[in-house]
């Protein structure tokens, strides 16, 4: 267990504040809205993101003055939106300290451990050749992944599990959600080839010990993929200092648009395997009989791809440089921290997960005792805050914490301290108003 | 009245927290009975209930379940309503209800009908809270068919 400070903050880093936050939340018309009469209070990010003005313009302006498909054809569009389309890729590849070749788009995480999880399975059929051979797996071989993640890093390495005959795994969870690190050098073994496990787990906000996994896997020579979909948009993420393999993430969840999101790979890795999706742009040549492929990344972009979104996606990325990563999650942290005592405070609340010691981003999953969380969300909303209650596509997880479902509240860079104070003030509420605990 | 309020009718909290049939009644052998399963994904909710029947006329409910004040009220209500009834009349009630959920509003519950059940009618201002409503009655339908064959 880590000791009781080690918060994942640089003491020197001087977080936003409201007053800041207040600036920058005009970037983000959909916050003035009124929902129930009621100022919006939005603390479901976690889900997605809202997008300050400047992203959507991007994709305007994309559209306005340079749309044309990219890499074909030799006009001066053509030319101008492939300069656009891989300028956005060395941005969002430098925001993670990947080299550009190392960056391919996807429409979202989901689909960037897809790809992974294909690639494998046609590595393991026997495609590729002699290079993705290090790729294949069988019986025998074993996929670990942890209790704790998002279905999106499960099924895609239960369902390679079952196309390839190799065994899945997992690192267990205690009771309170805390990954059972004691058991992770027994699980993680000699017959171990992947190692796939999230950096924030989604529902507790928890950040995973990345070094020691990542050093677990290393010494038997297993591939690690992580899930850095809610680390990349709170936490400063760097894919060389983590030492992993591979990274997904998603860009609606960092201010970015939908649809956009990208599979990280070490440039080695990426130019070895087989490709997912197949067809134009992404070979060398092509007989009625058999195609030679790209080197990564667009080996992997198969099809026309989507131009405004990688534009988009860059915009947000510059956005968030501006103001700093380290800052952002420095306030977030404060925010968490803040949201965290006092629903504590309040009660027949309890908070769950791991205690107070353990380092989460914004992020507060929580129980009223009583009420179940639909109806805690509903009395939320009625006050005009959004959180998510649900399973959070991590049924696992809630299994192991004896729960069905849970209710959460979660942060960005636009959330005030009184973002925080409305929802403590509305959650005091919640149990008087269903008649619960009088 | 808000439009919370209409949602959760004190009707609703009454039979969220005193729940009539809750605990499902073993099958004694050689009686008729049906079951249904019935989960909602988006939230986790989850129902199995059972039927008994006599004939034509629906003996006994009974169910457990694990889900929001409006989905244990429903199986609730449901129990108290279907219970000493025939099969036919049931499901006419069924189609009411029904009709009601998929109103957005615009209709009023007719008690006459649907007794308790008519208080649900705040529930269809709330599209999301439908399918935690229909939990139940979807689970009885099914468990009525399954009996039946
Ligand atoms: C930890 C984690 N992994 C994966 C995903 C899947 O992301 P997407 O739905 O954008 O593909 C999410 C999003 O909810 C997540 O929180």
């Amino acid at each position: 267990m880590s000791s009781a400070s080690t918060k994942h903050q640089d003491a020197s880093i001087e977080p936003l504040d409201d007053t800041e936050v207040l600036r920058l939340r005009a970037d983000f018309p959909i916050l003035e809205r009124s929902i129930n009469n009621s100022p919006l209070v939005y603390l479901d990010s976690g889900a997605t993101s809202q997008k300050p003005t400047c992203v959507y313009e991007a994709e305007q302006h994309y559209y306005e003055t340079f749309n044309a498909a990219v890499h074909r054809g030799a006009h001066s569009l053509s030319v101008e939106a492939t300069d656009v389309f891989e300028q956005a890729r060395t941005t969002v590849a430098g925001f993670i300290g990947a080299a550009e070749n190392e960056l391919v788009w996807t429409s979202n995480a989901t689909e960037a451990l897809n790809l992974i999880t294909y690639s494998f399975a046609n590595a393991s059929a026997g495609m590729g050749g002699e290079v993705a051979r290090r790729f294949a797996l069988g019986p025998g071989d074993e996929i670990v992944v942890t209790e704790l993640e998002h279905h999106a890093n499960l099924i895609p390495w239960q369902e390679l599990a079952f196309r390839t005959g190799a065994t899945l795994k997992y690192i267990p969870v205690d009771e309170h959600g805390a990954l059972r690190m004691d058991v992770a050098g027994e699980i993680i073994g000699a017959a171990t080839r992947v190692l796939a496990f999230t950096h924030v787990s989604n529902v507790l906000g928890t950040i995973t010990e990345v070094p020691k996994l990542v050093e677990l896997a290393r010494s038997v020579g297993a591939l690690t993929v992580l899930d850095g979909c809610q680390s990349v948009p709170h936490l400063p993420v760097n894919v060389k200092a983590l030492d992993v393999d591979f990274m997904a993430f998603s860009g609606h969840k960092m201010l970015g648009p939908t649809g956009i999101g990208g599979l990280y790979g070490r440039a080695e890795l990426l130019d070895a395997m087989p490709p997912f999706l197949t067809g134009g742009s992404m070979i060398t040549s092509v007989t009625m009989e058999k195609a030679e492929f790209l080197p990564s990344p667009m080996r992997f972009e198969a099809g026309t791809q989507r131009i405004a979104q990688t534009h988009g996606l860059a915009t947000a990325v510059s956005y968030l440089q501006e103001v700093g990563m380290g800052r952002v999650a420095a306030w977030e942290e404060q925010l968490g921290a803040r949201m965290i005592s006092g629903l504590e405070q309040i009660p027949g609340v309890k908070i769950l997960g791991p205690g107070r010691d353990s380092v989460r981003i914004g992020t507060a999953p929580f129980a009223v005792e009583g009420v179940h969380p639909h109806d805690v969300g509903q009395f939320l909303d009625a006050r005009g805050i959004a959180v998510r209650v649900g399973h959070h596509c991590a049924q696992p997880l809630h299994r192991a914490l004896g729960v069905n479902s849970s209710t959460r509240a979660s942060t960005y860079i636009y959330n005030t301290t009184s973002d925080i104070d409305s929802l403590l003030n509305a959650v005091n509420d919640v149990r008087g108003y269903f008649g619960v605990g009088k | 009245m808000s439009e919370l309020d209409q949602l959760y009718q004190q009707i609703i909290l009454d039979h969220a927290k005193v729940r009539r049939g809750d605990g499902l009644v073993e099958t004694a052998p050689g009686t008729c009975t049906g079951e249904s399963m019935q989960h909602n994904p988006v939230c986790g909710d989850q129902i199995r209930l059972r039927v008994h029947m006599d004939g034509a006329t629906i003996k006994d409910v009974s169910w457990e379940g694990d889900g929001c004040s409006i989905s244990m009220a429903s199986a609730s209500v449901l129990t108290e309503l279907a219970v000493g009834i025939e099969r036919e009349e049931f499901l006419g009630i069924l189609e009411e209800f029904r009709e009601l959920m998929r109103s957005r509003g615009t209709k009023q519950g007719d008690e006459e009908i649907l007794g308790d059940a008519a208080a649900f009618a705040g529930v269809s201002k709330f599209p999301a809270r439908v399918k935690c409503a229909m939990l139940s009655w979807v689970a009885a339908e099914a468990a009525l068919l399954a009996a039946n064959s």
